[in-house]
């Protein structure tokens, strides 16, 4: 897919980080969720309000990768984590800690960086 | 409702043939089939063929009539994706035909080409059965999600990288008899533990290989088999299929995997067994900490005790329930679609008595567990000696 096509709804997710706005998807039964959705993936509800997202989260686990994809060739090695904010996890980069520095548990809060191969945004995890 | 009988089962050697098609591959395996069935190509009703990264890897969509030709059979096929439990998938839906009376002869299996990709080809195309949005652009790997799940395994249940390395040690020691096998030699725990780190704390000797080989079996119906005096002995006796939230950081559970609980409970139930009747299990170790998560959900060994199963023999060939006896996706090679049909391949060979480790089980009933992703996907299936 070409690089100056966004996905709207992820894109939109990542302009809202990017200015300090970011946000869930709530449904009024309370699930949270990320977008791009029409309605909630755990009980079919068609009513979604974006909801702030909690500003820290713990991180519940992670991975330090060595073999990459193509895309991250120049990144390598990277910890990727799962990080829980309460109503959603959220997948992204844990930067500034060496890999033995870091346990699940860990309190990060959630920004966007680039990667070092392509330049595309992901979501980056510091520490807080 | 007919029963589901494996009349004829086939298999390409799996390991690194980069120069062959996938239509190759594929006509090898069922050529093989048709020959151990001794079923006649003409009577075949349905094709139903896995694959997973066909369009990637060869530039090639719409397979399912290409390797119905390339079988030399002419009947409607269909190819069914479903990541790495593709030809499982397929197979299940050969059996329902089967059951419904809707037809009674059918060939199923699938095939991959993956090794001419390289390690980062096929690195890159593993990683489009995950999320593209919320994994892939997060740097998620295939080695990756499951290095997220064997840390979250050991933060829950404890355990660590030296109880993962006794699977992969197992498992070679598997496959040393198995001439089909990408690996037939022995490993140590250190060998395991010394090898490069691809995610971890999984590390290369975690991993199954990056594989080419193709599967294929002909399933027929009971009536079918007793009309033409098949020797048939073993049926498929229960299916089961589960499902789950596409990107792992969506699951309730980081360090389980319910789409093969669901999938076990229902092939159990439709099979009319417990998991003690289980004599032994092919199940999907893409990485060592996913046989773990395997057993766990096919009721094997009770939740937190997977990790110790193979360090401690209980899933060993000397074991009460020996696991992989093939070696596994470790030792005998993981071509993504095929590795489904080959686990019943192998489960057949078992049940039959023509494979190297059929003394080693006691019992007659074994079971296929074959998952997609990071198990968003799930397909059981359970094989019995009947007759
Ligand atoms: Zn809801």
């Amino acid at each position: 897919m070409s690089d100056d096509v966004r996905n709207d709804g992820y894109d939109d997710w990542l302009d809202a980080l990017e200015g300090d706005q970011a946000f869930y998807l709530e449904c009024t039964a309370g699930h949270g969720s990320l977008p791009p959705r029409r309605v909630c993936p755990e009980c079919g509800s068609g009513e979604l309000s974006e909801t702030p997202l909690p500003t820290a989260g713990e991180l519940d686990t992670f991975t330090v990768t060595h073999v990459p994809t193509p895309a991250f060739a120049d990144d390598a090695p990277y910890v990727t984590g799962i990080v829980d904010f309460g109503p959603v996890r959220v997948t992204g980069r844990v930067l500034e800690l060496d890999p033995d520095e870091i346990e699940p548990g860990l309190t990060v809060e959630a920004t966007v960086i680039e990667t070092d191969t392509t330049g595309e945004r992901l979501v980056g995890f510091r520490p807080r | 409702m007919s029963e589901v009988r494996v009349a004829g089962v086939g298999l390409t050697s799996f390991g690194a043939s980069p120069n062959r098609t996938g239509r190759d591959l594929f006509a090898e395996a069922a050529d093989s089939a048709f020959e151990d069935a001794d079923v006649s190509r003409t009577d075949v009703e349905i094709v139903r063929y896995g694959n997973f990264m066909g369009e990637l890897a060869e530039h090639q969509g719409h397979q399912g009539p290409l390797m119905a030709e390339a079988a030399g059979v002419s009947a409607p096929a269909t190819r069914y994706e479903s990541a790495c439990a593709s030809s499982a998938t397929a197979i299940r839906d050969a059996v329902v035909s089967i059951r419904n009376g809707e037809s009674d002869v059918c060939l199923v299996g699938g095939a991959e080409r993956m090794t001419h990709l390289g390690t980062a080809g096929a690195t890159e195309a593993l990683a489009i059965a995950a999320d593209d949005l919320w994994e892939v652009r997060a740097g998620v790997t295939f080695p990756g999600a499951y290095g997220l799940m064997a840390t979250a395994y050991f933060d829950q249940f404890g355990g660590g990288r030296e109880d993962l390395a006794h699977v992969a040690v197992k498992n070679h020691v598997h496959a040393l008899e198995n001439e089909k096998a990408q690996y037939q030699r022995e490993i140590s725990v250190e060998d395991v533990l010394e090898a490069p780190a691809v995610s971890e704390p999984l590390g290369l000797y975690d991993s199954c290989p990056i594989s080419d080989g193709a599967a294929a079996l002909v399933l027929v119906s009971d009536e079918y088999a007793e009309t033409h005096d098949l020797a048939a002995p073993v049926a498929i006796t229960g299916s089961g299929q589960g499902g789950d939230r596409m990107a792992l950081h969506d699951r309730e559970h980081l360090a389980r995997s319910p789409a093969a609980d669901d999938a076990a409970a229902e092939a159990y139930e439709d099979a009319d067994i417990t998991a003690d009747d289980v004599a032994a299990a092919e199940v999907h170790d893409c990485f060592t900490i996913a046989e773990v998560l395997a057993i766990e959900s096919l009721g094997i060994v009770d939740r937190g005790e997977g990790i110790a199963a193979a360090r401690d023999g209980y899933t060993t060939v000397d074991g009460p329930v020996p696991v992989n006896l093939s070696g596994g996706l470790k030792a005998k090679g993981h071509p993504v679609g095929a590795t489904g049909a080959s686990q019943l391949v192998e489960l057949t060979h078992l049940l039959e008595g023509h494979h190297p480790h059929s003394d080693a089980i006691d019992g007659d009933t074994v079971v296929a567990h074959n998952a997609g992703g990071t198990v968003a996907s799930c397909v059981v299936h359970v094989l019995e000696v009947v007759a």
